[in-house]
């Protein structure tokens, strides 16, 4: 009888990256449902366009590369990216903000740099600064939640609000539009409203925005889910929330007049979505335990400065888009020492 | 006489361009070149900037130091900058308002000093004032056409502002490509400078390429009857 030879390894997997953004994809899913009935299912137009553009792109600059096209097109990779933009995007969004976005992703954040594995910059982030400085007012056109808005947005008119730019009927886009919770608390605090008051108001729900911490609290069950599959490690989403804990904490006691409590800016904005599903990625993330750490307290930080400093509504983009800067620096000084060695 | 200048030109207009070759000069490049006429304008600038030094430079280059030829080409190139920052002011105000600093800094386009030391300084007034010339016009051309790349996208027209430079026959100069464009804020900021250059910079890499392929297919096909 011929021995079977055999050597390692011996478990032999599908390909693992496909298999790692399936997951992911299925950790969005809680969250984006609640997105639809908080937000009207524009949500899942744009994510559709997204998508498809995204294959678009993706298979395009894989034929300027002469690479193949079917293990990079089916890893998952670029609807991950997709997804991730198209949930970030207000959900007035027109498609043509959407086709820019996805177009600046996939081409030049990643297609540009190498392609997976070789972006320094998490390419969602750098498509949705790209439209935010370039398209402000598209870019902060927020709903109210549907509970709060007097024309809560239908099928129908989030298809004709995306690709016409008109809601349908005597609506306008300025009649549907809202501020956003962080907004409205940055607005009215230069008001010199005090926070504990702003939050009685019905934008403001238990913890965070109305609706909004719903969507957070879903995003962090999915992160959790992605935690215990393996697809992330914990380092970064706890290090982020711990680094946005501490500075808010730090404000929040010395001055409650003028910034609003962790609890709201921890289930506020994109906080959880950050946190879990964009500074982990692992491509542009850092890659020691210690720097993992570093970098998602670096993120927390600076998403905080950005949020009460800074002009923009929210700052997970911008932190991550800096920090991903850091990475290599970061790595060098984190390297573990190997066993053994002094 | 062609033998002596054409590789001079085709150093400076093409194989060794400042600004996609020696990568000289990118402050003012990506600074101002956010409309053609602005890019024009700084680009003129630089021309008789470069001609002038090169040429002086070129003249002295027998009584310059050796030890102290840098800041004798930047003591020139300063006196230069000064003449034709002031010629701007009194002839073309609203343009030298709109490129402010970039003018007088023109002194620490590196582009200059390079072309003093590199040519002007070791070669004979013709030359070097061709040297000079050719230089700046590359220069030039990559500022219209960076330029026309972010005004384009950025603001759907092209030779916006027109009579800043031509005067107010030339209002009506201003082209709009798209009507009704919302505008690609992105171009205009810095990053779009970055980005439209380094696309200018791989097209002309691809450019090369090609040449070069071609080229040594046309080699080979002359090659290959006599070897049969």
């Amino acid at each position: 009888m011929p021995l079977s030879r055999l050597s390692s390894p011996f478990l032999s997997g599908t390909n693992r990256v496909t298999l790692q953004m399936l997951q992911l994809l299925l950790a969005l899913v809680p969250a984006v449902i609640a997105i639809v009935y908080f937000f009207g299912p524009s949500v899942l137009i744009t994510m559709s366009l997204a998508i498809v553009v995204a294959l678009l792109a993706e298979a395009l600059m894989l034929k300027l590369r002469d690479r193949p096209l079917k293990p990079f097109l089916t890893d998952g990779s670029a609807i991950v990216t997709a997804a991730l933009l198209a949930i970030a995007l207000p959900p007035l969004a027109p498609w043509w903000l959407v086709v820019i976005g996805v177009l600046f992703a996939i081409i030049f954040a990643k297609h540009l740099y190498g392609g997976l594995g070789y972006n320094p910059f998490n390419p969602a982030m750098i498509a949705y600064v790209v439209l935010l400085i370039s398209f402000p007012l598209e870019m902060t056109t927020w709903l109210p939640v549907t509970t709060l808005s007097e024309h809560p947005l239908d099928f129908s008119s989030a298809f004709q609000v995306i690709f016409t730019g008109q809601p349908g009927g005597s609506l306008t886009i300025d009649a549907l539009s809202g501020a956003t919770p962080l907004d409205a608390m940055k607005t009215q605090i230069g008001l010199l409203q005090i926070p504990s008051d702003i939050v009685n108001q019905p934008l403001f729900g238990l913890f965070g925005g109305k609706g909004w911490e719903w969507i957070n609290i879903l995003f962090g069950i999915g992160g959790l889910y992605l935690i215990y599959r393996r697809v992330i490690s914990w380092h970064i989403p706890v290090a982020m929330m711990i680094g946005l804990t501490i500075i808010s904490s730090i404000t929040w006691i010395l001055s409650p007049e003028t910034t609003g409590s962790p609890l709201f800016h921890l289930l506020s904005g994109g906080t959880m979505l950050g946190a879990f599903f964009i500074a982990t990625d692992p491509i542009t993330a850092a890659t020691t335990i210690k720097g993992r750490l570093v970098f998602g307290a670096g993120v927390g930080l600076l998403t905080y400065i950005i949020r009460i400093w800074g002009g923009y509504p929210d700052g997970i983009a911008f932190a991550v888009i800096l920090m991903n800067m850091l990475v290599p620096l970061i790595d060098y000084y984190t390297q573990p020492k190997v066993y053994g060695a002094k | 006489m062609n033998s002596i200048y054409s590789p001079i030109i085709r150093d400076g207009l093409w194989k060794n361009n400042p600004a996609l070759v020696q990568l000289l000069g990118l402050c003012p490049l990506l600074a101002v070149s956010n409309t053609v006429i602005n890019g024009l304008g700084l680009g003129l600038a630089t021309i008789l900037t470069l001609v002038a030094s090169n040429g002086l430079v070129s003249l002295l280059r027998q009584h310059i130091p050796d030890e102290a030829r840098l800041p004798v080409f930047v003591l020139i190139i300063a006196s230069i900058v000064t003449i034709i920052e002031l010629s701007m002011n009194a002839w073309f105000h609203e343009l030298y308002l709109i490129l402010g600093i970039f003018i007088p800094l023109i002194v620490t386009n590196c582009a200059i000093t390079g072309r003093a030391e590199a040519f002007a300084s070791r070669n004979p007034v013709g030359p070097a004032l061709v040297d000079g010339f050719m230089m700046g016009l590359g220069f030039t051309a990559v500022l219209v056409l960076l330029g026309a790349m972010r005004e384009l996208i950025g603001m759907g027209t092209l030779f916006s502002e027109a009579h800043l430079m031509f005067g107010a026959a030339a209002k009506n100069l201003t082209i709009v490509v798209f009507d009704d464009y919302r505008g690609f804020l992105l171009a205009l900021l810095p990053p779009g400078a970055f980005i439209g250059l380094g696309l200018i910079v791989a097209l002309k890499n691809v450019i090369d390429a090609r040449q070069k392929t071609a080229s040594a297919e046309t080699v080979v096909a002359v090659a290959d009857p006599v070897a049969s």
